[in-house]
C-alpha cells in the first residue's frame, strides 16, 4: 500500500478519535447546561458549573482540533461541510459563546446572574442540538457535482436531522448526569440518579430510531451494516451497546459506586461512535466524497502527522494531569479554596 | 451588498474584536508569571495581591478571547472555502500545530492557575502560570506564520490551482514572518503594558491602592521604555520588509501615486485625503525626501509608486494611509510619554506629576487601538489578494453562500458580541475600579456567608465580604 493511500485512512481515524474526545469531555459539560433546569436553586447550579469550572476549556479545545485537522487533512470536506452548513454551524457557534462566557460572567454578575445561568442552561441545549443536527444531515448525505455541493442553505433542515439534534441533546444529558454523581454528593448527586433512568430509556429509544430509519436515507450511510453477511459480523456492537445500557440501568441507583454511572455512559457512546464510523467509511462526506477524494497531499498529511503523534501524548499526560488535581467530590458550599 | 462584500465585513468585525484579548493576554500571562515569581521570591503579601488582582481580569479576558477564537477557526470554511479548499494544505498545518502547542497548554494549565491555589505546590503553581505565558507564545507563533505566508507565500507549488507544500521552513519561516512576528508579540506585551501602567496612575491619582499603584507604574515605565524604542526599530526593519515584498502596500502607507523627478527621492505625506479615482493626494501636506530617508535609509531612494500596477491590483489607499498613520502617531506619542516618565522618575517627581499620571490614564487603551490599526494596514493593504499576488480575495468567498444567510449571520454575530462584550468590558472596569484586594487565608470559615463556591475568585469571595460590611 503506498503512502497515498493508507495516510487519509489514519487521519480518518485520527479525527474520528478528535471528534470522539470532544463528544466524550463537552458533551458532560454541554450535559450540565442541558441539566440546569434541574437544578433547585442558584447554589445548586452554581455547585454543577463549578465541577467542570477547571476542565470546560481543555475539553472545548478538542472541537477546535477537530476543526483545524479536518482542515489540515482533507481541505476539500471542510470548505464544503461548513459553508453548506453556515446556518447551524452558526446556531452553534454563538450558543458555545454564550456557554462558555457564562462560566465567567455568571460568578461575576449581580443583577444578571439569572440571565447568565439561562445562557449556560440554552447554551448548552441550542450548542448539542445544532452538533446533532450537524450530524444528521451528515448522515443524511450531501449532494456533490464535481466536488461542489448542490444544496441550498436549507437542505439540512429535515426530520432526520431534527430527530438526531434532540437525539444528541438527551444523549449529552446522560452524560451530564453520570459526570454530576461522580463529582457531587448529597441532594444533587440525587438529583442527577433521579433524571439517569429515564435518561436511559429515552436515549436506548432514540438510538433504536435512528438506527431504523438508516437504511430507509438516500445516502445509505449504513448499506454496510446490512450487505451481504456483514451484518453478522458487526453484531457485536449493538448488543454491546445494548448490554451496556442494561448495566447502566442498574448503576444509576447503585450507592457507593458513582464512578460506575459516568464510565458506563462514556462507554455507551463509544460503541454508538464505532457504530457511526464504521457506517460512514470510507466517506468523509457521504454519499460520495471518500476520504481519497477529500485528502490533502501527503507532504501535508506527513507534516501534521508528525506532530500529532508527537504532542498528543503529551497532552493527554497534562490533560489527565489537571483532571487529577479536580479529583474528588465538588462541595456544595464551598470552592476549592 | 453580496455575499463577499458581508463576509469580508464578518470577517474584519470578528477578527477586530477577537485580536483585543489575544493581544492583551500575551502580556497578561507574562505579567502574571513576572508577579507570581516576585511573590515566590520576596514573599511579599503585596505581590500576591497583585496577582490576585490581574488573574482575575485575566480570567475574564481570557474566556473572550477563546469563545471569539473558535468562531475564528471555522470562517474559513464557513465563509471562504475556496481559500480553504486551495491553501487548506498550507494553512490547516499551521492551526493545527497552534491547537496542538499552544490551545491544550494554555486550557489545561489556565485551570490550574485560576483554581489550583490551594491544590498543588507554590512551585506547581508557577509553572502552570509559566506554562500558559508560554502557550500564549506557541499560539502568537503558529497564527503569525500563517498570516504571514499569506501575505509573503514560499515554499509551495500550485497544481490546478491548489497550493501543495514543498518545503515546510521555507512556509514557515517565510520572508515577512520574522518581523511580523516580532513587531506583534512587541505590541502585545505594549498593549498590556500600558494597561498596568494606566491603571497604576490611576489608583495613584485618586490616592487609592497607593503601594500597588507604584509598582505597578514603576514597572510599566521601566518597561516601556525599553520595549517602545525596541519597537520604533522593529517596525523600521518591518517596514523596509514591506517594501520589499509588497511594494503595492507599501506605497498605499504612504499615499504615494506617482514617481518623482529622477533623484528628487519620496517626500513624507504628513496629511492628505487620498483620492483614488483621480489617483492623486488632495490637501497634500508633505515634507520632501523624508519619506525617502526613512523608507529606503537614503537621501534620493524610490519606492515604486501605486501607479505602476493596474487599479484592480491596488488596495484601498484612504483606510491604509489613515490607519498607519494612527498607528504610528500613537507609538510616537506612547514613546514620549515613556520616555518623559524616564526622566521624571530619575528626578524624582513620576508619582507626584499630574499631568504625567493624566497621560498614562489617557493612553492606557492606546496599545489596543494601535495594534487594531496595524492591523489594517497589514490586512487592508494586502487586498485584493488573500494569498498575496495568487489568489484574489474575490475568487476565495464561498460559492454557495446566499447574501441573506451572511447578512443574518452578520446581524447575530454582532447582536451577540455586543451583549458579550459589553458585559465583559462592564466586568472588567467594575475589577479595576474594585482594585486589588489583600488576601485572606482559609475563607472559608468565615462568617459562613454563602457565597458562589467559585475559587476564580479570592476576588469573588471578598465581593460578597465588602457587601457584608
Amino acid at each position: 500500500m503506498d503512502i497515498a493511500t493508507w495516510l487519509p485512512v489514519a487521519w480518518y481515524f485520527v479525527i474520528g478519535f478528535g471528534v470522539l474526545m470532544y463528544v466524550l469531555l463537552d458533551g458532560f459539560v454541554l450535559g450540565l447546561g442541558i441539566l440546569a433546569p434541574f437544578a433547585e436553586d442558584g447554589d445548586q447550579l452554581d455547585n454543577m458549573m463549578n465541577t467542570a469550572a477547571p476542565i470546560w476549556d481543555g475539553n472545548e479545545t478538542w472541537l477546535v482540533l477537530g476543526g483545524t485537522a479536518l482542515f489540515a487533512a482533507f481541505p476539500k470536506a471542510y470548505a464544503i461541510l461548513l459553508s453548506a452548513l453556515y446556518l447551524p454551524v452558526l446556531m452553534m457557534l454563538i450558543a458555545l459563546i454564550f456557554r462558555g462566557v457564562a462560566f465567567e460572567f455568571r460568578f461575576k454578575a449581580r443583577r444578571a446572574k439569572a440571565f447568565w445561568g439561562g445562557a449556560f442552561a440554552l447554551g448548552s441545549m441550542v450548542a448539542a442540538f445544532a452538533q446533532g443536527l450537524i450530524l444528521g444531515a451528515l448522515v443524511e448525505g450531501m449532494p456533490l457535482e464535481e466536488g461542489k455541493y448542490l444544496g441550498g442553505a436549507f437542505d439540512w433542515f429535515s426530520p432526520f436531522s431534527m430527530l438526531t439534534g434532540v437525539a444528541v441533546v438527551f444523549g449529552y444529558a446522560l452524560l451530564g448526569a453520570g459526570w454530576l454523581i461522580l463529582k457531587t454528593e448529597g441532594p444533587l448527586q440525587a438529583v442527577a440518579r433521579g433524571v439517569t433512568r429515564p435518561l436511559v430509556l429515552v436515549v436506548v429509544a432514540f438510538m433504536g430510531l435512528v438506527s431504523a430509519w438508516l437504511p430507509f436515507l438516500e445516502s445509505q450511510v449504513m448499506a454496510r451494516w446490512f450487505d451481504g453477511g456483514n451484518f453478522w459480523w458487526l453484531a457485536p456492537v449493538p448488543l454491546l451497546a445494548l448490554a451496556n445500557a442494561v448495566l447502566l440501568w442498574r448503576a444509576a441507583m447503585r450507592k457507593g459506586r458513582d464512578a460506575g454511572p459516568f464510565l458506563l455512559t462514556l462507554s455507551f457512546f463509544v460503541l454508538g461512535f464505532i457504530g457511526l464510523v464504521i457506517g460512514i467509511w470510507p466517506n468523509i462526506i457521504p454519499p460520495s466524497l471518500s476520504i481519497w477524494d477529500a485528502a490533502s497531499p501527503p507532504s501535508t498529511q506527513v507534516f501534521t502527522l508528525v506532530g500529532l503523534v508527537v504532542l498528543l501524548p503529551i497532552i493527554l499526560g497534562y490533560t489527565a494531569w489537571s483532571y487529577s488535581v479536580f479529583r474528588g467530590k465538588v462541595r456544595a458550599d464551598a470552592g476549592y479554596h | 451588498m453580496d455575499a463577499l462584500l458581508l463576509s469580508r465585513i464578518q470577517f474584519g468585525f470578528l477578527i477586530t474584536f477577537h485580536i483585543l484579548f489575544p493581544a492583551f493576554t500575551i502580556g497578561l500571562a507574562h505579567w502574571l508569571a513576572f508577579l507570581e515569581w516576585r511573590w515566590l521570591r520576596t514573599r511579599d503579601g503585596k505581590w500576591r495581591d497583585l496577582y490576585f488582582f490581574w488573574l482575575r481580569i485575566f480570567a475574564i479576558s481570557f474566556g473572550m478571547g477563546v469563545v471569539s477564537g473558535i468562531v475564528m477557526s471555522f470562517q474559513f470554511g464557513t465563509n471562504w472555502a475556496v481559500l480553504s479548499e486551495r491553501a487548506g494544505a498550507i494553512l490547516g498545518p499551521l492551526l493545527s500545530y497552534e491547537v496542538l502547542t499552544a490551545f491544550f497548554l494554555e486550557a489545561s494549565f489556565l485551570g490550574v492557575m485560576l483554581f489550583g491555589w490551594n491544590r498543588v505546590s507554590p512551585k506547581l503553581h508557577f509553572f502552570s502560570t509559566c506554562m500558559v505565558a508560554l502557550g500564549t507564545l506557541f499560539s502568537t507563533f503558529w497564527i503569525l506564520s500563517a498570516n504571514s505566508w499569506m501575505q509573503t507565500p514560499q515554499g509551495h507549488e500550485l497544481i490546478d490551482g491548489m497550493f501543495h507544500p514543498v518545503d515546510w521552513l521555507a512556509v514557515i519561516f517565510n520572508p515577512s514572518f520574522p518581523y511580523r512576528l516580532a513587531h506583534m508579540v512587541l505590541a502585545a506585551f505594549i498593549t498590556t503594558c500600558f494597561v498596568i501602567g494606566g491603571v497604576g496612575a490611576w489608583y495613584l491619582r485618586r490616592g487609592v491602592h497607593v503601594e500597588e499603584g507604584r509598582r505597578m507604574l514603576k514597572l510599566a515605565v521601566a518597561f516601556a521604555a525599553i520595549a517602545l524604542p525596541l519597537q520604533v526599530l522593529v517596525g523600521d526593519l518591518h517596514g523596509l520588509n514591506v517594501g520589499e515584498h509588497q511594494p503595492v502596500k507599501l506605497a498605499a502607507m504612504e499615499a504615494h501615486w506617482e514617481a518623482g523627478e529622477p533623484g528628487a527621492g519620496v517626500p513624507l505625506v504628513l496629511f492628505a485625503l487620498p483620492d483614488a479615482a483621480n489617483e492623486t493626494n488632495r490637501y497634500e501636506l508633505a515634507i520632501p525626501r523624508l519619506g525617502s530617508l526613512i523608507l529606503t535609509h537614503s537621501w534620493d531612494g524610490e519606492i515604486e509608486p501605486l501607479t505602476a500596477v493596474p487599479a484592480s491590483d491596488r488596495p484601498p489607499v484612504a483606510p491604509v494611509f489613515w490607519a498607519f498613520r494612527i498607528m504610528v502617531g500613537l507609538g510616537m506619542a506612547m514613546l514620549l510619554l515613556a520616555m518623559l516618565s524616564t526622566w521624571a522618575w530619575w528626578r524624582g517627581w513620576l508619582f507626584e506629576s499630574r499631568w504625567l499620571l493624566d497621560g498614562w490614564r489617557l493612553l492606557s487603551p492606546a496599545g489596543f487601538v494601535a495594534l487594531v490599526a496595524g492591523w489594517y494596514v497589514v490586512e487592508i493593504g494586502r487586498q485584493p489578494w488573500v494569498v498575496y499576488g495568487l489568489l484574489r480575495t474575490s475568487e476565495a468567498v464561498s460559492p454557495n453562500i446566499t447574501a441573506a444567510a451572511v447578512m443574518s449571520s452578520l446581524a447575530i454575530y454582532a447582536t451577540a458580541y455586543a451583549v458579550i462584550f459589553g458585559a465583559g468590558i462592564r466586568y472588567l472596569l467594575g475589577l479595576v475600579r474594585k482594585g486589588p484586594l489583600p488576601y485572606e487565608e482559609s475563607p472559608d470559615t468565615e462568617g459562613g456567608d454563602r457565597t458562589p463556591a467559585r475559587p476564580l475568585s479570592v476576588g469573588d469571595r471578598e465581593d460578597a465580604h465588602t457587601e457584608g460590611r
